[in-house]
Formats: C-alpha cells, structure tokens, sequence
C-alpha cells in the first residue's frame, strides 16, 4: 500500500494531465458532434432526398463500423490522405464523426416526432421554413433530447478510452506508461477505471437532475 | 492524388479476414451466452425483497456501465494474474465482454420483466403453479420476448466491441486489418474492406433479428 502510494504521487501530473485531456477530449468531441449532429439530423428529417440518401448512408456507416475501427481509418486515411493531424486532432475527428451520426439519428427523431400540424400552423402565420426550424420545432427536440445528449456524453468519455492505441495521451494512456514503468497493473488499471467511473458518474447524475428540471412528458 | 488501388493484397489475405470475422462473431456470441446468464440472475434479484442483492446489482451495472470496456478488458488481461488468476487471451477476453454485456443486459432484462402483465403471474398461480413454475414458464418467454429487441441492438454492440480484442492481439478482423496495414501500407484498402465487412454483418445481424421478431409476435 505504501509502495502505491508513493508511486501514486510521482505519478500525481501524469494522471492529472491525462484525466484533463481525457475530458478535453469528449468535451470538444461532443461539441463538435452536436453541430455536425444538428445538421445531419434536419437533412434526414427535411432535406431533399439525394441529401436524406447522403446521410442515411453516413450514418448508418458509422453506426455498423466500431469506433476502434473508425480511429484507427482515420488516424491512418487521413494522413495517407495528406492530411498531418497529430493524434489528438485525428482521435478528435473519428470522435466527432461517430458523435455526428449518433445526434444525427437521435435529432432526426425528436424532430419527426414533433406533429407535422406545427409546421403548417407556423407557415400558416408566415413563418419561413428557417424560423419554423428555430423557433418552433429545435427549442422542442432540444428538450426532448437532453436526457440521451448527455448518455451521448458519457459514451464519449468511455469511446476516448480507446484513443489510447493512436498514442494519445489521455488517461488510459498515461496508465499504461506508468504501469509499464512499475508494473502495479492491478492498482493503476484499478485507479484508472474508478476515474472513469467517477467522470462518468458525475455525468450520470448530471444528465439525472437535467431530466428532472427540463425533460418533456 | 497519385495512388493507384491494388485490391489484390486484400484478395490475397481475404481467407484470414473472414476468419477474423467469424473469431469475432464466436466472441460475441460466447459473450452474450454467459452474459445473458448474468442479466437473468441479476434481473431476478434486482427485484427481490431483500435490500443486498438490490444494492449488489445496482452497484455491478452502475460500475461496469461507466466504465470503457477498453480499461475492464485490460484489468481482466494485465492486473488479475497479480491475484493468481491466469487466462488465455480468448478466456480473457470473452469474460471481460460477457461481464460488460452482463451489466447491459440486466437492466434490458429488468425492462423486459416489468412489461410482464400482473395478471399473467396472478392466472399462473391461480391454476395451481409454483412461484418457480410461474417465474419459469409465465413470466420468462413473456420477458424474453419483450426483451428482444433490445437484446439485439445488445448483439450488435457486443459484435462491434469484439473490435478491441485486437489490443490484446486477439486475431480477429480489426487485428488482421492493422496487420495488413502496417506490412503492405495499403492503408485505404485495408479499413475500407474492414469497415465494409463490420457494416456488412451488422446489416445481416439486424435483419435477422427483423425476421426473428416477426417470427414470434408481441405477446
């Protein structure tokens, strides 16, 4: 116990840094998601139908592919591709690309649960389609949404994990380098998933509470 | 760009990627088999009187639902041969996943339990059944049934985690993909056909599980 301990507090910056990039990470990643997600999602619900074609195909392609092989295709296409994104901005992208067809799906269906008869009342009193899309019909998927937007939140910080294997140093990442230094697999892999617990339980609670306050019935 | 696509590289390992394929589909199958055993004895006692069983389970999902199944598959593999216990990495691996589903599948389970109509338990007993009988013949098929859907968007899920197995050079299809990459460096070809036959199954699971749904209707 003693021995961990010590080796706990040399190893206090590199765990602190990693846990930081780790939530860096899935925040911008969700971040980012979202918006693509946004736009996504109004195409497969309103858009013309080569565009609905387009990114039913986007989606369901991310949906059947697993994220590890989607990092990996990135981390490896984009730069054979000629694009030099160090680790960080490739694991960042794959995440967004698998967030935005994730909220794509999720917004697509909030929107289209929302009855039709709102878009008539709105073009009824002369609203262009836009302004039925801002004013009527997000205010009333962004409410319906949030429970699963922030599950959606959760799954990233777990999906960052992964980008570990590229060599991003988020916090499974520097784990392994310090158990490779030390060899306490069973108390740094231990301490390791307990702070994903804890990130992820917080989000839990989180997600709970928003429910309460904001959720539809 | 000048890159010329040589998918005979591909044509050539194309024996070993479907291996790769099946070896995945085996370890998600095995996964959901002993994780299925797991989500039905949790569900039960998730709905016990007693409070620590209760307590027990809601502290087994919780724990393993917030948790990458990157780092539980990597405690399984590295940190519990420092407590004695040794495993091959096929052992290893499906115990890691068939302990995630099993967490996932508790809570589908417990869905699928509470969609079982009082009224059914109460004729079961009314016709002279044991609580063992009822819980046997009533209230099972009835929940497996409610639960399938779900369990199988679980399968899907399970398939596509097998992907990680590769961290542990298990050789299933996201190994022999990497492999290729980093022997031939024909990168585009390697992940296209990897993602290509991961969609592909997912298709073919999905349908499948169409068919099974319409084969045995709602109760």
């Amino acid at each position: 116990m003693e021995g961990f301990l010590h080796e706990l507090w040399i190893a206090r910056w590199a765990l602190g840094q990693g846990l930081l990039l780790t939530i860096a990470i899935s925040a911008a990643s969700i971040l980012f998601g979202t918006i693509l997600g946004l736009l996504v999602g109004v195409a497969l619900a309103y858009g013309s139908w080569p565009l609905r074609w387009l990114m039913r195909v986007y989606v369901d392609a991310v949906r059947g592919t697993p994220v590890l092989v989607l990092i990996f295709a990135c981390f490896y296409l984009l730069a054979f591709a000629g694009i030099n994104f160090t680790a960080v901005e490739s694991g960042l992208f794959a995440l967004t690309i698998f967030c935005g067809a994730h909220m794509g799906e999720i917004i697509r269906g909030a929107l289209q649960s929302i009855p039709p008869a709102q878009i008539d009342a709105g073009r009824a009193i002369g609203l262009t389609f836009h302004r039925i899309l801002i004013y009527v019909l997000l205010p009333q998927a962004f409410r319906q949404i949030l429970p699963v937007w922030i599950n959606t939140g959760a799954e990233l910080v777990k999906s960052s994990s992964l980008l570990a294997i590229i060599g991003t140093a988020e916090l499974l990442f520097r784990t392994q380098e310090i158990v490779g230094r030390n060899f306490m697999t069973l108390e740094f892999y231990g301490l390791c998933g307990a702070l994903y617990f804890l990130v992820n339980f917080c989000i839990e609670r989180l997600g709970k509470a928003a429910g309460r306050r904001f959720a539809l019935q | 760009m000048a890159y010329s696509f040589n998918f005979g590289v591909i044509q050539a390992n194309l024996d070993k990627f479907l291996l790769g394929l099946a070896t995945g589909l085996a370890l998600a199958l095995a996964a959901i088999l002993v994780g299925v055993l797991i989500g039905l004895v949790c569900a039960f006692a998730a709905t016990a009187k007693p409070r620590l069983p209760r307590l027990l389970v809601a502290g087994y999902v919780s724990a393993i639902r917030n948790t990458p199944i990157l780092v539980i598959v990597l405690f399984v593999y590295f940190a519990l041969p420092q407590l004695g216990i040794r495993m091959g990495k096929y052992e290893s691996f499906t115990l890691s996943l068939a302990v995630y589903a099993g967490a996932y599948l508790t809570e589908v389970f417990r869905a699928g339990l509470a969609g079982v109509p009082r009224g059914v338990v109460d004729a079961g007993r009314a016709i002279g059944l044991t609580g063992y009988q009822v819980a046997l013949h009533v209230v099972m098929p009835i929940m497996f049934r409610n639960s399938l859907p779900a369990m199988g968007t679980t399968f899907i899920s399970l398939f596509k985690d097998t992907s990680i197995a590769a961290v542990i050079a298990v050789p299933e299809l996201t190994y022999q993909a990497r492999k290729l990459n980093t022997e031939t460096f024909r990168v585009a070809e390697a992940w296209t056909t990897a993602s290509a036959l991961y969609i592909a199954t997912c298709l073919l699971i999905a349908a499948g599980l169409r068919q099974l749904e319409r084969r045995f209707p709602k109760f």
